[in-house]
């Protein structure tokens, strides 16, 4: 049962790293427009402009 | 007169880095493609920072550098682009509402964060207990499991904690009581068990109590959002403004939170008056509809009070802003207002009665269980509290604190789709509680704009002449024509002649739109027109080339308003019309709507003492009203609606609005509130029936934590099943 000595803080911190990565969404403001973000996924704005491209 | 120019840059606010922010509502977006046309088209503009478009809200934040850019040339670009630009009044805005939010998704995302670890360790407990498990590994991962959960309790759990001590240090208890108590008491026995190394402790029900009950509070509280969002731009869309004129003789049109007592304020023909204030020049008529409930227009001339939310027709206003307004219908309505706010605010939410049953009930069944336990020599002292304990884990307050809020977020949710804004989530109860509606008269059941009389003999092609040049004028009557007449654009040069009507030269002829005397329409033809519609108002139109011709308006019923109030009598409710305007216009309406109880001509105070009497006789009013002088009767209802057109004093006090030219949403809020209560009802006899199931096995002493975790994910699952069934209907 040792292993548990390292399993146990993987599990907790790899938790932790989901916390830490819902805290940032939230904190970056990704709840704020839920319906806009779904469309700016196939917006090609921030593609380089190629000559003779619409 | 020269147009004002409205003052953007009183919208913006100054950011700390030097910059410029605003917030706009924007008019006219329908897919996600304005989006990118948007904000590609604003960052086009040299010196803006940053462009967002938030689709869900239709509300764009733009950023910018003062200097290189400023706030017209944004305003400008959106209307190039096609889009209408609302400005948000910044000093509206509440960061504190933003910041509590934020605390609710943060409790949540700690409460899940540790329950599903705490969950990860207590499986292992429980697959352990039935094969191999050291002791000494189970109170390893017991202590860590206390680990995690004191220190998520103590963040996650304060929304609960806050209120439930507020709630206590009035002496009155909520359902946050409950909660908080069998919180802390789980999470104490928990403890005092990993202490002396015990098989079993509570630590993932905690967590899981508290992770459910966080979602449900999560999910009400962004339906709250959305529909306070589109009320807000509803009425950024009404532009709350005035045309302040500055002492240098200019003029600029400013968000209402910079006009202050004293300033001049110019009110232009058509436009709604946004400040209380007295006549300092110009001579006009105002449609006080909406504040008196009276339809006839009445003269204005310097020295005249003005209200807010009244219609200016003909001439323009400078008004003079006051503050003060002792004797007048606005502070006898405030003063009523706010006796019928205080007499509301006794009303007792369902959720609340549960908890006032619930709580000692289980309380008290809890203490029993100790007692029953210990004194009859069974279990020692500490055995028989870890039961009593058990018991109060059990009966989980989950269910039944999501009972409620579960179904009301979905119904707010259906009222949302049926264009009804609810203000708070009981109103849904004392919406499904009302038996009697009372409605105003004017802008209620009748439309704000009036509507052509006699449409099927009009001749369409002069009636599409009179309003191309209808198109031009400011008149209320003068845009209904050009309105029902899908006018094109207005011939130019046309001139307003003020108090007569409008004219201009169209195709070398001397076209003329207004008054009957201005465009020479005989007198008798006037009086014939008039005796078959009494008190129509009448717009006539001098082709130049025929005979004038005369239209004749009236204030219309809602299209629906009919069919609408057949509904209503059909599912039992009784109809009463109360209204400001006078005896004939009232009676007529009552007659063609089938409604036999009304009163006309009735002030403020009287619209109470008809609702106190309604109530006195023990029926449950919903009062549907708009004008200034409903608003106390709105307050002082059982539940209220007002339409989206209602001042703003109104919309305030109601406990809900309705968007559209149609009644039909007051049906639809009824019926989805009868309904949601039934599922209100459903939910909790579902958590009753849950507990008189646990509580047995609790006070038997036979729980153990897997019993409960089950239970308690079980019951939640189940009442929010039972609300979402709402949606199937």
């Amino acid at each position: 049962m040792d292993v548990l000595i390292y399993l146990i803080p993987i599990a907790l911190s790899l938790g932790f790293l989901g916390l830490m990565a819902f805290l940032w969404t939230l904190k970056t403001g990704q709840y704020d427009d839920i319906e806009g973000a779904k469309w700016r996924v196939l917006s090609d704005d921030d593609l380089p402009k190629r000559g003779g491209g619409a | 007169m020269r147009a004002p120019v409205r003052d953007w840059q009183a919208f913006t606010t100054p950011k700390p880095n030097g910059g410029a922010h605003m917030d706009l509502a924007v008019e006219g977006i329908t897919c996600a493609a304005c989006m990118s046309t948007i904000e590609h088209g604003l960052s086009g503009l040299p010196g803006v920072a940053n462009a967002r478009l938030n689709l869900t809200t239709h509300r764009l934040a733009v950023d910018w550098e003062p200097g290189r850019v400023d706030a017209d040339a944004v305003v400008q670009r959106l209307e190039d682009l096609g889009y209408r630009a609302h400005p948000f009044d910044p000093a509206r805005r509440t960061a504190e509402e933003a910041a509590e939010e934020r605390g609710l998704y943060r409790a949540m995302g700690v409460a899940g964060f540790a329950a599903m670890n705490v969950m990860l360790l207590s499986v292992s407990v429980w697959a352990g207990n039935v094969t191999d498990i050291e002791p000494a590994t189970r109170d390893l991962f017991h202590w860590i499991s206390a680990l995690i959960s004191i220190p998520a309790v103590a963040y996650a759990g304060r929304p609960f904690f806050g209120s439930a001590l507020r709630a206590l240090r009035h002496f009155r208890t909520n359902m946050d009581v409950p909660i908080s108590i069998g919180i802390w008491l789980t999470l104490g026995l928990s403890l005092f068990q990993t202490m002396r190394s015990a098989e079993h402790a509570y630590f993932d029900s905690v967590l899981m109590l508290l992770f459910f009950l966080l979602v449900g509070r999560t999910l009400d509280n962004g339906m709250r959002r959305r529909t306070r969002g589109v009320a807000e731009n509803v009425a950024a869309l009404r532009a709350i403004t005035a045309v302040k004129c500055l002492p240098d003789g200019s003029l600029r049109e400013v968000p209402l939170s910079r006009v202050d007592p004293g300033d001049l304020v110019l009110v232009r023909p058509g436009e709604h008056v946004s400040v209380d204030g007295v006549v300092k020049d110009g001579t006009s008529e105002i449609d006080q509809s909406l504040v008196t409930g009276e339809t006839d227009l009445v003269a204005t001339t310097p020295g005249d009070r003005v209200y807010a939310g009244t219609l200016n027709v003909s001439g323009s206003l400078k008004v003079q802003v006051t503050a003060a307004t002792e004797g007048t219908l606005l502070e006898e309505v405030n003063r009523l207002l706010e006796n019928a706010a205080q007499a509301k605010s006794r009303y007792m939410r369902l959720a609340d009665c549960a908890a006032r049953l619930y709580a000692p009930v289980v309380h008290s069944a809890a203490i029993l269980t100790f007692l029953g336990w210990y004194l009859s020599g069974r279990l020692p002292g500490a055995e028989a509290l870890i039961v009593a304990v058990s018991v109060l884990i059990i009966t989980c307050p989950c269910a039944l604190a999501l009972a409620i809020p579960v179904v009301q977020v979905v119904a707010s949710g259906l009222m949302f789709s049926k264009g009804v804004l609810i203000h708070s989530g009981d109103a849904i109860e004392r919406l499904a509680a009302a038996d009697t509606i009372v409605f105003d008269k004017t802008g209620t059941l009748t439309l704000a704009e009036p509507v052509l009389l006699d449409f099927a003999t009009v001749d369409r092609t002069l009636l599409k002449r009179a309003g191309r040049l209808a198109g031009a004028s400011h008149h209320p009557l003068g845009r209904a024509l050009a309105d029902v007449a899908h006018a094109e654009a207005p011939p130019d040069g046309a001139r307003e002649i003020a108090g007569f009507g409008i004219e201009a030269e169209v195709d070398g002829r001397l076209e003329r739109l207004g008054s009957a005397e201005f465009c020479g329409v005989d007198q008798t033809v006037v009086d014939d027109l008039l005796s078959r519609h009494p008190r129509a108002s009448l717009v006539a139109y001098a082709p130049g080339d025929q005979a004038p011709v005369l239209f004749a308006f009236r204030q219309g019923l809602r299209v629906d308003a009919a069919v609408t109030c057949t509904r209503l009598k059909k599912m039992g409710y009784a109809l009463e019309i109360l209204s400001g305007d006078r005896v004939e216009a009232v009676s007529s309406v009552a007659r063609e709507l089938g409604i036999a109880t009304w009163s006309a001509a009735l002030r403020p105070a009287d619209k109470i003492a008809r609702l106190e009497a309604l109530k006195a006789a023990g029926s449950r009013v919903l009062m549907v009203g708009d004008g200034l002088n409903d608003a106390p009767a709105l307050a002082a209802a059982h539940v209220s609606l007002s339409p989206v057109t209602a001042v703003h004093l109104a919309q305030a006090a109601a406990d809900a609005v309705f968007l559209g030219d149609r009644l039909a949403p007051v049906a639809d809020a009824l019926a989805i509130a009868r309904r949601s209560h039934a599922a209100m009802i459903e939910n909790l006899s579902i958590s009753v029936v849950y507990n008189l199931i646990a509580v047995p096995i609790a006070i038997a002493g036979l729980v153990t934590p897997l019993l409960a975790a089950l239970a308690m994910s079980g019951s939640s699952v189940i009442v929010t099943l039972n609300a979402l069934r709402l949606k199937l209907k």
